[in-house]
């Protein structure tokens, strides 16, 4: 009982010195939500990204051409060489006649072209999937060695260039993240600063009369966690608004083939990031802040 | 209880405040601390409420060994003192009622307590009348007495004073030493320091006169004995 009576007083004082201080809080939540919201713009880039990638990866074969003075038969007898390379997951035979086949339907429209081609005026190939994309041009080498294929076409380049692109991303991600933790981390600082400059001398008689540091800290520990909670709300929604907008955005522009993942999916994400990141600010920069205080 | 032995203290800007000060208080006692402005005074306060550190020799207040006190035991030693200070440090934008319950809030006391206690001492210093009244509304002397009952409110062993009457003119003065006189009658210890000649002299209580970071002289013959002495 005791105890709670205390409490409630301490969390009431951090409160009212919130609001108390209204401008410079205002001021310091805009910031923060600001940074929160480019944080998650990262964050959530380098999710797209990532399932992008992924996406593109599991699409991603290479074609292997047969010498054309092979036979149907003794084409498909290299898919048992193909398969005996260690990176290749899966060789399907494909006959000049399929290819053909799959060249008319993925043309329709232009069908007349092909009148009176013959199938054997296509070649006979293996479609390839790879245990590990990144090791394609080794794989591809290695394909190429095989007695009878004379060419390996491989469209795994633009998966694993997007792949670089994820890392880098990734890592530009990280160091804008923590410079911008740090601002804010600084900007709550400061605001809780300016209230503690304000209690200053209340601050030296409660430590006068035997409050312990824990109790002097709490008021201001309430404080920041209640600015870092106002950003990770309002960064929340602005993070939510934007992504749907952009996603309309680009649903309408060349860019449309591109799939991107809807934001109910990634929702608990941005509401843990956006909580952590703010409970992260809120309270270590209130407790940057008093550490100077409560030294004496 | 006060122990002081061989205790030095050098300021970092290399001033010797204190040279090897030994001095004892009982509980119970009431004591005049004299002495010229800069002879060290305010140091000995600071040393006896552990915010500053002895350069050597030994600090014991209330059962607390000062020299090698943990920071997180000072609140603890804090909390068997009640200082008071010349410039009354009341916190301006809460009434007397609230400044007197603040101090006892910030150690973990109940509401009920609170509400029970504060007028308790309120009228033990004469203000039963000011509780719902701001600081800048009172007299110098009514704020020193909020001082004193929030000194008071946690039941401290001992009151330290420092100079609690250097704003206040002659009349008020005594008055506010006839309240600690009053306080000490009930039990508690106090230590006063003043360099006001003519207001211990009207006392006959023991007074320890300080010169240059020492102890010149100890005893209950009034405030210059040690110039009468030498
Ligand atoms: N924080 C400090 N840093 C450096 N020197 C200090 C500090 N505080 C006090 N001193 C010096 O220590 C000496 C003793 O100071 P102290 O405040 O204890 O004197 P005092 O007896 O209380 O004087 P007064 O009667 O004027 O209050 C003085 O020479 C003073 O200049
Ligand atoms: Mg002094």
């Amino acid at each position: 009982m005791k105890r709670q009576t205390n409490f409630f007083y301490l969390l009431g004082q951090g409160v009212k010195s919130t609001f108390k201080h209204g401008f410079m809080s205002f001021a310091a939540v805009c910031i923060t939500v600001a940074c929160l919201v480019i944080i998650n713009s990262f964050v959530l880039i380098c999710f797209n990204l990532n399932e992008m990638v992924e996406d593109l990866q599991r699409r991603a074969q290479m074609i292997a051409v047969v010498d054309e003075i092979y036979s149907e038969q003794e084409a498909k007898h290299l898919g048992s060489q193909i398969n005996q390379i260690e990176n290749v997951h899966k060789a399907e035979f494909r006959s000049n006649e399929e290819s053909l086949q799959n060249y008319i339907r993925d043309y329709e429209d232009e069908a007349s072209l092909f009148e009176g081609l013959a199938s054997d005026s296509m070649r006979h190939q293996f479609i390839i999937t790879l245990e590990d994309n990144s090791l394609v041009t080794q794989t591809k080498a290695e394909i190429e060695a095989v007695e009878g294929i004379v060419k390996v076409e491989a469209n795994i380049g633009v998966s694993n260039a997007l792949a670089t692109l994820r890392t880098v991303i990734y890592i530009a991600s990280i160091g804008v993240a923590a410079v911008l933790l740090l601002v804010s981390l600084i900007i709550i600082s400061n605001t809780i600063k300016l209230t503690m400059m304000d209690r200053k001398e209340e601050i030296a008689i409660m430590k006068m009369v035997g409050a312990t540091n824990s109790f002097i800290r709490l008021p201001f520990v309430v404080e920041g966690f209640l600015l870092g909670l106002f950003a990770a709300l309002i960064s929340f929604f602005i993070e939510w608004g934007l992504y749907e907008v952009i996603l309309n955005a680009i649903a309408k522009t060349d860019l449309a083939f591109l799939t991107f993942v809807p934001f109910k999916t990634v929702f608990v994400a941005v509401v843990m990031s956006c909580g952590f990141a703010g409970f992260f600010v809120g309270i270590f920069g209130s407790l940057m802040s008093i550490r100077r205080f409560l030294k004496v | 209880m006060i122990d002081l032995i061989d205790v030095t203290k050098t300021y970092e800007t290399g001033t010797h405040a204190l040279n090897g000060i030994d001095m004892h208080i009982d509980d119970g006692e009431f004591v005049f601390l004299v002495g010229q402005s800069g002879s060290g005074k305010s140091t000995i306060i600071k040393l006896l409420t552990a915010e500053l550190k002895p350069t050597s020799g030994s600090v014991l207040v209330n059962g607390y060994k000062l020299e090698t006190i943990k920071r997180s035991r000072v609140p603890y030693l804090r909390r068997t003192l009640g200082v008071i200070f010349q410039d009354f440090r009341l916190i301006e934008n809460k009434t007397v009622f609230e400044n007197v319950a603040f101090a006892m809030r910030v150690v973990g006391a109940s509401s009920r307590e609170i509400k029970k206690r504060v007028p308790y001492v309120l009228e033990l210093v004469g203000l039963e009348n000011k509780a719902r009244r701001y600081p800048n509304e009172l007299s110098g002397g009514e704020q020193q007495r909020v001082a004193i009952a929030r000194a008071l409110v946690n039941n401290p062993t001992m009151i330290i004073a420092d100079e609690p009457t250097g704003n206040l003119d002659p009349a008020r003065s005594f008055e506010i030493m006839l309240l600690l006189e009053q306080i000490n009658a009930l039990g508690t210890t106090v230590m006063v320091v003043t360099h006001e000649k003519g207001l211990v002299d009207r006392f006959t209580k023991r007074v320890i006169a300080i010169d240059e970071g020492r102890v010149v002289s100890d005893g209950m013959d009034g405030y210059y004995s040690y110039e009468e002495a030498n």
